[in-house]
């Protein structure tokens, strides 16, 4: 299917124009989020403190400003394969908490790749959040990957708050693959994430974090398994560094036949702390939930491995934490 | 060129020897010349792998002094040891959840980027590298595997002097073939590189240039090969295709081999 693009004029595309549209601070946060240098191609959404910089809708992907709240719906057609849809947010401005909505309806028997993320850029001394919610309907045999990234930086004091919320409903013979990953720079963190799997549906959901300093991170999951022979893979990997505190509780509810599995793996360094619950509830006696979780410090014989190939201690605790999380 | 002089290396006891003094390494002083393939054997708990990590400074000597090609290294730390020119393969290997087969031999091949010489590394251990490359050095893998990826880091670095710890242990016989033909090749390459080995294996054992048998943290022989291996009692009307080496033999046996060595 070609991937025609369309601009689409709207009040909000107004407001944010003439160019330069980005700034070099701008620039690099959707480096960091999304990979991105300059305009992405295909359908794409970039917000700017709560306010939108350029949009672009597709032949098969349709992204529309909400009428209830803050935010966007974004329509993909059934059958739609190959296809990107981009959209990520920055905020720059100290003092701003945007929460913003989006909703994807991804129709039955399609491919695409989602891309997200949000990057703060907090120059003063008052907080900044960012809070996502974003809705995922999976129509039934759809294929959807999904990349969200967060990252925070700035020179100055003031807070840099994420708190995504990623609820996801899966019809039958759905699969979803999500990667939720916060590389640096977050002051705090609550993230919810829900999910529930009709018939043959499958998740692998792996998420990655990172804090440090005083940082604090907690993320609370949920997923329900409805539909016989669904089943879902969870992968939580984090570092907690410095001062920093992390608290997981992952939950998987099997109401029928299914497989759910749950795996945390932390590393901690220096005084930080990391709490791991993950739980299963069987409903049903064929389904089957497994889950597992390991904390502790970089293993020393990892270090000394690299440091045989060269590698100064602080290079190889900085090349373990990288591959941890990359 | 490795020189090791009269190093020593000694632990507190603990238990029943707390407030003792336990000796692992009781002054072992031996050379190791360029280009000289040397493989180090004898009993279990002998203090070969000590010996090897403290080559590598994975341990600290508590006496004696390590040479290396006139550089006086015994209290360099492991990654300027690497850098010199030393290399070394652990008996058991780390593993790394993350991390690529591909990304680990890159950073032993002193590549940032990809390892465009990975096929080659791999298949000289016997591993396919499509199967392998972008498998992470984690517990899916097998010790046998993990094993010749742990070899293969050393391949790619390529030092001017490669320590192995028992890389026979745990891989199986096919890849052993193939892995003593590595090491053969190696060392016909004759560019100054010299190997040495840990082992108890008939078949790295008669690789050798030079045997040197420890134990009891002491070196109790040294010598070409033609004149150690029959004191190991490994070719004595033995099959030659199975592994008979000094830790096998009874105590009989090895007192008998040990005093023909004497009287030669």
């Amino acid at each position: 299917m070609t991937e025609a693009t369309t601009a689409t004029a709207t009040p909000e595309a107004t407001v944010a124009k003439p160019k330069p549209l980005l700034t070099d601070i701008d620039e690099k946060l959707l480096e960091q989020i999304a990979n991105l240098h300059g305009m992405p191609k295909g359908a794409f959404n970039i917000r700017k403190d709560g306010k939108l910089v350029e949009r672009h809708s597709s032949a098969n992907i349709e992204i529309s400003t909400k009428t209830d709240h803050p935010g966007i719906d974004i329509r993909i057609k059934p059958g739609t394969k190959g296809e990107t849809v981009h959209i990520p947010v920055i905020v720059a401005a100290t003092g701003l908490t945007d929460v913003v909505y989006n909703t994807f309806y991804i129709g039955e028997d399609c491919d695409v790749l989602i891309v997200a993320g949000c990057g703060i850029h907090n120059a003063g001394d008052q907080k900044t959040e960012h809070d996502g919610i974003h809705t995922f309907y999976c129509g039934k045999n759809s294929r959807c990957k999904y990349y969200e990234r967060h990252y925070g930086e700035g020179e100055g004091t003031g807070e840099r708050v994420l708190n995504p919320t990623t609820i996801v409903h899966m019809e039958e013979g759905s699969y979803c693959e999500m990667e939720l990953t916060q590389l640096k720079g977050v002051s705090s963190t609550v993230r919810d994430t829900e999910a529930d799997l009709g018939k043959g549906a499958k998740l692998v959901l792996t998420e990655k974090l990172l804090t440090h300093d005083d940082q604090t991170a907690v993320s609370n999951m949920k997923f329900e398994l409805k539909g016989e022979d669904s089943s879902v893979q969870v992968i939580s990997r984090s570092v907690a560094q410095d001062r920093s505190s992390q608290v997981f509780n992952p939950l998987v509810i099997g109401e029928t036949k299914c497989r759910g599995h749950v795996q945390c793996d932390a590393i901690i360094m220096n005084e930080a702390s990391v709490k791991a619950i993950p739980g299963i509830e069987a409903r049903s006696e064929d389904a089957l939930l497994v889950h597992e979780a390991a904390i502790g410090k970089i293993a020393g014989d990892q270090i000394t491995k690299l440091m045989t190939l060269g590698l100064s201690e602080k290079e190889a605790e900085d090349e373990i934490l990288d591959d941890f999380l990359n | 060129m490795l020189e090791l002089k009269d190093l020593r290396f000694s632990v507190p006891g603990t238990g029943d020897r707390s407030g003792t003094t336990i000796d692992i390494i009781k002054g072992i002083t031996m050379t190791v010349p360029d280009d000289r393939f040397v493989v180090i054997t004898g009993p279990n708990g002998g203090g070969k792998s000590t010996l090897a990590k403290l080559i590598m400074g994975v341990e600290k000597p508590t006496g004696g002094q390590i040479i290396f090609d006139g550089t006086d290294i015994t209290d360099l730390p492991i990654n300027e040891r690497a850098n010199l020119g030393i290399g070394f393969a652990f008996q058991q290997p780390a593993r790394f959840k993350g991390m690529t087969v591909k990304k680990l031999l890159a950073i032993a091949a002193k590549q940032k980027g990809s390892c465009l010489e990975c096929n080659t590394y791999l298949s000289q251990v016997g591993l396919c590298s499509k199967d392998y490359l972008n498998r992470e050095v984690d517990k899916s893998l097998s010790g046998g595997e993990l094993k010749r990826i742990e070899i293969a880091t050393i391949l790619a670095r390529a030092p001017k002097l490669s320590i192995y710890d028992e890389p026979e242990a745990g891989i199986d016989l096919w890849s052993f073939e193939r892995l003593t033909q590595t090491f053969e090749q190696v060392h016909k390459a004759h560019d100054g590189r010299s190997i040495v080995i840990i082992s108890h294996q008939e078949r790295i054992i008669d690789l050798a240039d030079e045997i040197v048998m420890i134990k009891d943290g002491k070196i109790e022989k040294q010598g070409p090969k033609e004149e150690i291996i029959p004191l190991l009692g490994l070719y004595q009307g033995a099959d030659p295709s199975c592994t008979l080496t000094y830790e096998n033999l009874t105590d009989a046996t090895r007192a008998a081999a040990l005093a023909v060595g004497e009287e030669n």
